[in-house]
């Protein structure tokens, strides 16, 4: 009885000794879900990458309602989960709760804003990436009007409309840019039934380029733009295969390089912030075999100009969150 | 405002409406005898989820269309069954029909398609494509000129200009809708059936003590309801759009549900609430914020201007909303 004891306990220790060691990194993946062949699904990407190439294993959760957000992080804190990495805005006001309730461990923020000494914030310069597929959307257009159609009305998206619509000016001043958002709720997120009026209204009022950062809604949008014959622009993944050859191209935000990143530093991750901009690789536009017949040479050069001209810092794109107005669209 | 922005923002009223007046139809069946039923949304999200999945297996909207409706009847099946035969508490059970819908949906398309809970793009003959009446403008028209439909219509004179660009072009669903409400009518109305279904929703006793039995009038009801909310789900996913994506009904069933008690239970009055709901939706969609003399109304109000309006009905300000007298009671026989 008494080896008995001592087995179970030595097996207990070594159980506890191997949970800590791991550590493994937890991820957070927001409403929109992991497969929303956008934002949460690049995340999922990176994950996946640094479980293959390392053969580490993630915790990972996607949230079902907002009162989860909390319970979530609690849960993979006190499990030993290190780093965490949170996606999407909405974990701004949680993370600032329980981040400094466990000191040891480090929270990521992709999106989200939580300047504590044990997070990390990662930003991307959408703005940056927007202003180069608004260039590129002036330069293919036939009608001089493009339209651009978020998400839920906050301030990130309207950041994404706002450096869309500079890009759009700096080719074509005199181009017009129809921006709508899908709704005020989270809904605005899985709405593609919406998010295809709001296509045909566009259309209607004679856009011939639409710019979807709408998550699920955009799944509508992109559907909606190839059935009447004009061009999308895809956001954050590479959504230039949903429809091949009327996909003008995407926007990338390198979330999964992001994820990625902060899973190979794992316990060693530093807190702090760290800016994906364009400098950085952190956010572009996507060229693949399914757009390269709608891109001339002459746009990619422009747009690779402005790229560099940013890169370089002689050109600065006007970011929506740094004052709440856009010169160039009003909301 | 232009005379064609006028008929393009009808046209969008049109087609958003067309699943909330399938499913404000499908509640007035079983509300109009005397079941409840908050299971609109989760009934028209299965049917989206299956019209979608055995569409874009099969390659044939007709099958998808029927799977759909088979699922959705298979929800009001299970909502009879706990209302009807069990005497269950019929909101309590189209909350639970909600909540297994909108889990339900996801977990079956992602084990059978493995694409994150959606089900695969529609091609060719797998959605319900637009109906182009005789003489409208059309994509065949667009094809042998150089020019896009939109600008075709617009070249078009004002009598071309509403037929071709409201009347034309909707996908078979939408006729069939609105046809539903004249047969609607006509069945609640004008026929024997139709009398004992409305009996049945106010004094089922009375309908019991004539030998017919409440229990399959109910059922029929359920029935009927589980048909029509089938076809208000296959449109979302093989009409409106090529697919299904979790969550699509985005809440269409609860606004169906205000537009029930905004028609006070009436099918004519069904149309014209649900026509002005999606006009609303579609005012919505094409003018963000409508200033009107300086003033603003910004996007938001007209979005919950449906709400407001099934308030002041419920408030009894602008008539009066009375719902069927035995609604939400399961009937006991008296012995």
């Amino acid at each position: 009885m008494k080896s008995m004891k001592t087995i179970l306990g030595a097996t207990a220790t070594l159980a506890l000794t191997a949970g800590v060691a791991a550590a493994d990194p937890a991820i957070i993946f927001d409403l929109g879900g992991k497969f929303d062949k956008s934002f949460n699904e690049a995340g999922f990407n990176g994950a996946e990458r640094w479980a293959n190439e390392t053969g580490g294993k993630y915790l990972e959760i996607e949230l079902q309602s907002e009162a989860q957000r909390e319970q979530a992080l609690r849960r993979f804190a006190e499990t030993g989960a290190n780093p965490v990495i949170t996606m999407g805005f909405a974990m701004s006001t949680p993370l600032s709760e329980v981040a400094p309730d466990y000191p040891d461990t480090t929270f990521v923020t992709i999106d989200g804003y939580a300047p504590l000494p044990n997070v990390l914030n990662v930003g991307f310069a959408e703005h940056e990436g927007s202003y180069l597929v608004g260039m590129m959307a002036a330069l293919a257009s036939e009608s001089n009007t493009v339209g651009f159609i978020g998400g839920m009305d906050i301030p990130l998206i309207r950041k994404f409309a706002c450096g869309y619509s500079e890009g759009v000016k700096a080719v074509n001043a005199d181009a017009m840019v129809i921006s709508n958002m899908t709704g005020t709720t989270p809904a605005a997120w899985n709405d593609p039934v919406k998010g295809s009026e709001l296509t045909k209204a566009q259309i209607a009022q004679g856009a011939d380029i639409v710019y979807a950062a709408a998550g699920g809604t955009g799944v509508g949008v992109l559907q909606t733009a190839a059935d009447e014959g004009i061009l999308s622009i895809g956001v954050d993944s590479n959504q230039n295969y949903l429809h091949p050859g009327k996909v003008l191209t995407s926007m990338m935000k390198r979330v999964d390089v992001a994820v990625y990143d902060s899973m190979k530093a794992g316990e060693s991750l530093e807190a702090g912030f760290r800016a994906m901009d364009l400098a950085h690789m952190g956010v572009g536009y996507a060229m693949d075999e399914h757009n390269a017949s709608l891109v001339s040479a002459d746009m990619q050069a422009a747009v690779d100009a402005a790229a560099a001209a940013i890169i370089a810092g002689d050109l600065v794109v006007h970011d929506y969150t740094s004052d709440d107005s856009c010169p160039s669209l009003q909301f | 405002m232009d005379f064609l922005t006028l008929i393009q923002v009808l046209d969008s009223t049109l087609r958003l409406a067309t699943p909330l007046l399938l499913a404000c139809l499908a509640g007035l069946y079983s509300e109009r005898a005397g079941i409840f039923d908050i299971g609109l949304e989760g009934k028209m999200l299965v049917a989206a989820m299956f019209a979608g999945a055995v569409a874009a297996v099969s390659g044939n909207v007709w099958m998808g269309l029927l799977a759909g409706i088979a699922a959705s009847m298979s929800l009001s099946a299970l909502h009879g069954i706990a209302s009807i035969t069990f005497r269950g508490n019929q909101l309590i059970s189209g909350v639970a029909i909600n909540f297994l819908a909108a889990g339900m949906t996801v977990l079956v398309a992602q084990s059978w398609f493995g694409q994150g809970g959606r089900t695969p793009s529609l091609m060719g003959g797998g959605r319900f494509d637009g109906i182009e009446l005789p003489f409208a403008i059309g994509p065949k028209d667009a094809a042998l000129s150089d020019l896009s439909v939109t600008k075709l219509i617009e070249q078009a004179g004002p009598i071309q200009q509403v037929y071709s660009e409201l009347i034309s072009g909707h996908t078979i669903l939408v006729y069939v809708a609105l046809l539903c409400v004249p047969a609607t009518w006509w069945l609640l109305f004008r026929t024997r059936f139709g009398l004992r279904l409305r009996a049945v929703g106010e004094a089922p006793e009375a309908v019991d003590t004539a030998g017919v039995s409440v229990v399959g009038l109910r059922f029929a009801a359920v029935a009927i309801c589980g048909v029509l909310c089938g076809v208000a789900g296959a449109y979302l996913a093989t009409g409106l759009q090529a697919g299904f994506v979790k969550d699509m009904t985005a809440g269409r069933g609860f606004i169906a549900l205000a537009a029930l008690i905004f028609a006070k239970w009436r099918p004519w009055y069904a149309l014209s609430a649900t026509l002005l709901f999606g006009l609303l939706q579609a005012i919505a969609v094409r003018f963000q914020n409508i200033e009107i003399g300086g003033f603003v109304i910004p996007v938001q109000f007209t979005e919950s201007l449906p709400y407001i309006l099934t308030v002041v009905i419920l408030a009894g300000f602008v008539g009066k909303a009375i719902p069927p007298r035995a609604g939400g009671e399961p009937y006991v026989k008296e012995n």
